[in-house]
């Protein structure tokens, strides 16, 4: 089989699992809503007011929290003897391409749908929204690429938990970076044109990070 | 690697000259007067040649773990552990010079400047690595899974780097219209001191890095890790 047929046999077989045990879509979600929750409450509890800053600040932390959530257990949802059935059938780099293509997809929708949900909970501060859903789109898949290559490195570990975070946050942190700055600018209303050389820097990034995860996971996945 | 183990070689004794120069003619040496920066300005032969020699030592470990990952040869693995050690511990003396620099030309030890905060963050970084080495008890595999996470993570180091002081203005002097000292400010004493001190760090760094690995290579051999080739450690 070509990469292309396993790499989409692949990616087909986790959107079924997924379909099957839906409860990982929903767990996330449940999990944003809380941290959403969270933040209303403390932040309007007592009647309050969030500034632009506070309300960017907010929303890409609890993005980049939940994306790690998500992402932790894209290694750790099947058993590892299944990992091994998987090592005799396919290439790991269709492997690694599949769960880089499911965690984009998934990401993509978990920001989404948490963006929303920020919205109508914090007030809407965004003046151009379809600029800051475009930045959103490119954030979660920038997250999400560096996060599934993490999670592979994690899930070799017995406290694969701890060390995603311990490892995932220093390194996504440049990205952060930017997100914050351009979607600041979004919410400001500022000359779009203004972005778009920030917007090409991420979209390298998650180019350099897929290709280093391609290249790199062979490595990972011979035991 | 330079390969001499004698403390003798040629390259040691260019770093001791090279190091007492920078030390000596770095505190008499003839500074030009500036603005804010004062007699402080001998910091730079101490504090930049940090910077420069920390991203030299990541980046050779960094190389090593390509080679790691191609040749499965331990000995490797010793020389990115020792090469990211030494980075760091430079990485930190970096960060100390730094501070006592702020303190006395920016008013505080600690600031928002991007410099500083990617430095900080770097140094996380490879803390990290250092924590992932020890969460993996089996030797080959932990040198092989840290191998990977060492290609992944310099290139976010490099991203550091570049991407932050794009972000926001630098206090650094040079930047964001504060006075500074480019190539055209220096004059050639100043130049001289300046690359002997930064080739010296390097020097002695590697010098450094040389004896661990060394050291570790010989425990290896006592645990049985390693059979081989002792000779052409360092």
């Amino acid at each position: 089989m070509s990469l292309i047929s396993e790499t989409v046999a692949l990616v087909k077989k986790e959107f079924l699992l997924e379909f099957r045990l839906r409860y990982m879509f929903n767990a996330v979600l449940v999990y944003l809503a809380g941290a959403i929750f969270i933040c209303y409450f403390a932040f309007f509890g007592r009647g309050g007011d969030l500034s632009p800053m506070t309300w960017n600040a907010l929303f890409w932390i609890i993005v980049l929290l939940a994306s790690v959530n998500a992402a932790s257990r894209s290694f750790l949802l099947e058993r590892s003897s299944r990992h091994y059935y998987y090592y005799f059938l396919a290439s790991p780099g269709a492997i690694i391409l599949s769960k880089l293509i499911y965690n984009i997809v998934l990401l993509i929708l978990m920001a989404m749908v948490g963006l929303a949900l920020f919205t109508l909970m914090m007030g809407n501060a965004v003046q151009d929204l379809t600029m800051f859903i475009g930045i959103t789109i490119i954030g979660a898949s920038c997250l999400a690429a560096t996060l599934t290559f993490i999670a592979a490195i994690a899930a070799q570990t017995q406290h694969s938990m701890t060390l995603m975070a311990v490892l995932s946050f220093p390194v996504v942190i440049p990205v952060l970076l930017i997100l914050i700055k351009v979607s600041k600018s979004a919410i400001d209303g500022l000359e779009r044109s203004l972005a778009y050389q920030d917007l090409m820097v991420l979209l390298a990034v998650n180019v350099i990070t897929i290709t280093v995860s391609y290249l790199l996971f062979p490595y990972l996945w011979k035991n | 690697m330079l390969s001499n183990s004698s403390p003798f070689a040629w390259w040691k004794i260019l770093a001791f000259v090279l190091l007492m120069y920078g030390a000596i003619m770095g505190f008499m040496g003839n500074v030009p007067r500036m603005e804010q920066l004062g007699e402080t300005i001998r910091n730079l032969y101490f504090h930049v040649p940090m910077w420069f020699a920390m991203t030299l030592f990541l980046l050779i470990a960094f190389a090593y773990s390509i080679v790691y990952l191609k040749t499965g040869n331990l000995k490797h693995d010793r020389i990115v552990v020792e090469f990211t050690r030494t980075g760091m511990f430079f990485g930190i003396l970096g960060l100390l010079t730094g501070m006592m620099w702020a303190k006395f030309t920016w008013g505080a030890f600690w600031t928002k400047d991007p410099k500083l905060n990617a430095a900080a963050i770097a140094m996380l970084i490879y803390t990290a690595y250092m924590i992932l080495r020890d969460a993996i008890a089996d030797e080959d595999k932990k040198a092989r899974i840290t191998a990977v996470y060492n290609i992944f993570a310099f290139p976010a180091f490099m991203a550091l780097i570049y991407i932050m002081p794009r972000l926001t203005d630098s206090l650094h002097p040079g930047n964001g219209g504060n006075p500074g000292f480019n190539a055209y400010d220096r004059d050639r004493e100043m130049n001289m001191i300046f690359y002997s001190s930064i080739l010296g760090f390097m020097l002695l760094g590697t010098w450094i890095t040389t004896l661990r690995v060394r050291l570790r290579l010989w425990a290896d051999k006592k645990d049985g890790l390693i059979t081989n080739s002792i000779e052409h450690a360092s």
